[in-house]
């Protein structure tokens, strides 16, 4: 019965299973939850930056301005929005709301456009010399 | 523990390509589908395979288990799979049919464009073919004592329970136990050895919100653990997958809050 102790194959998972709305929101609420840890980081640079004086603020602001730095600044933001318009659709879930398999698809979608709104809008501002950044 | 892909000697090679149906007249039948169907033998030592079989449609039911029964009759009598009411009540045929869990008796053939592909239920233990080892799930599910427990005395004739209350089961009592669920959720995949799953847990809250039940404080008490229930993050792929339509997600999140609104 040698065969018999011969450890079990797993069956596939991750790669033969269709992904549902719910599931690639859930997923990416966990990934911008960490991208945000590392978006804090940045931060707190940027703070550091700003009280050390201009020299090392000039630094900073050159890096963020580059294209590389944009798309990172715009990362981090859309992580933001998404990470708290999706905490809220789980703050209805924590009160019993959104349940049903439909509804819960629809603020899934909702929450993909509304955050990436979000992040398009708080760019057009910065960009269009609201907020100081630019001045 | 979080893993992304299958341990070595788990990952199917290419298997056989069995040959197509004929007609009497030996030309090639004309309505066809193609089959993509996940074996693995014990007893040959060798990897987990994906063999292709071609079915005749005009000579086969409408559902994927009539199309695994005849593949099993007529092409290849190895196939392995569970199987018992052919009608969505006994729950033995559940399996990852394009993707989803789901039962092959209640997955209509024509539902699937193209080849359909056929695997056991997915972060599983294979014991041959499409059979799952469900050793654990079984546990997991005596774990919650899934049955009437009380502590006043025995009435004379039988427990009462108004409609009302009785209609709070709808949606819970359902449940036929075929794991589709908790094998379609990533925090089961991951941490099934603490975390009580779906079914579990839905099967839990069944008995939490039956009015005849003594023991709700106790059930609580059990369920009040990182694992066991607060692995839940409300991916839903319960309620998406299950194929009786029922929603453990809601379940777990009745749970949930019975346990913050106790606990304030």
């Amino acid at each position: 019965m040698a065969e018999h102790l011969k450890p079990r194959p797993l069956s596939p998972f991750l790669t033969i299973f269709r992904w549902p709305v719910t599931m690639a929101t859930s997923i990416v609420h966990r990934v911008t939850g960490v991208g945000l840890a590392g978006g804090l980081v940045v931060l707190v640079w940027w703070l550091i930056a700003a009280s050390s004086g201009p020299e090392a603020y000039n630094f900073f602001i050159d890096l963020a301005e580059t294209t590389i730095g944009q798309i990172c600044l715009f990362g981090f933001t859309w992580a933001l929005a998404y990470h708290a318009v999706n905490g809220i659709r789980h703050l209805a879930w924590d009160l019993g709301y959104g349940y049903q398999v439909r509804t819960a698809d629809i603020s899934g979608i909702a929450v993909i456009v509304l955050s990436v709104l979000i992040a398009i809008g708080v760019f057009a501002i910065a960009y269009a010399g609201y907020g100081g950044y630019y001045q | 523990m979080v893993q992304f892909v299958l341990p070595k000697g788990s990952k199917p090679v290419k298997g056989k390509t069995w040959e197509g149906p004929k007609e009497p007249n030996g030309k090639k039948a004309k309505r066809t589908k193609e089959f993509k169907i996940y074996r693995y033998d014990p007893a040959d030592g060798g990897a987990p395979r994906i063999d292709t079989y071609t079915v005749d449609l005009d000579s086969c039911g409408p559902m994927v288990l009539d199309a695994l029964i005849k593949i099993k009759n007529e092409i290849d009598p190895t196939l392995t799979f569970r199987r018992s009411c052919r009608e969505g009540v006994c729950g033995s045929c559940s399996m990852n049919i394009a993707g989803v869990n789901t039962l092959a008796c209640t997955k209509a053939i024509t539902d699937v464009s193209g080849p359909i592909k056929v695997y056991p239920l997915p972060h599983m233990p294979v014991v041959k073919d499409l059979v799952p080892d469900l050793t654990h799930f079984y546990a997991q599910h005596a774990s919650i004592k899934p049955y009437l427990q009380t502590k006043t005395a025995e009435p004379e004739t039988e427990w009462k329970q108004s409609p009302e209350e009785r209609a709070k089961l709808d949606g819970l009592y359902e449940c036929i136990l075929c794991a589709s669920c908790s094998t379609a959720c990533p925090s089961y995949w991951w941490n099934s050895d603490r975390y009580l799953g779906p079914a579990a847990l839905l099967q839990s809250y069944r008995w939490i919100a039956d009015s005849r039940d003594e023991m709700t404080p106790e059930r609580l008490d059990d369920l009040e653990d990182p694992f066991r229930l607060y692995r839940c993050h409300t991916i839903m792929n319960c309620a998406a997958t299950c194929p009786k339509n029922l929603n453990p997600a809601e379940a777990i999140g009745n749970i949930k809050r019975m346990l913050v609104k106790r606990g304030v």
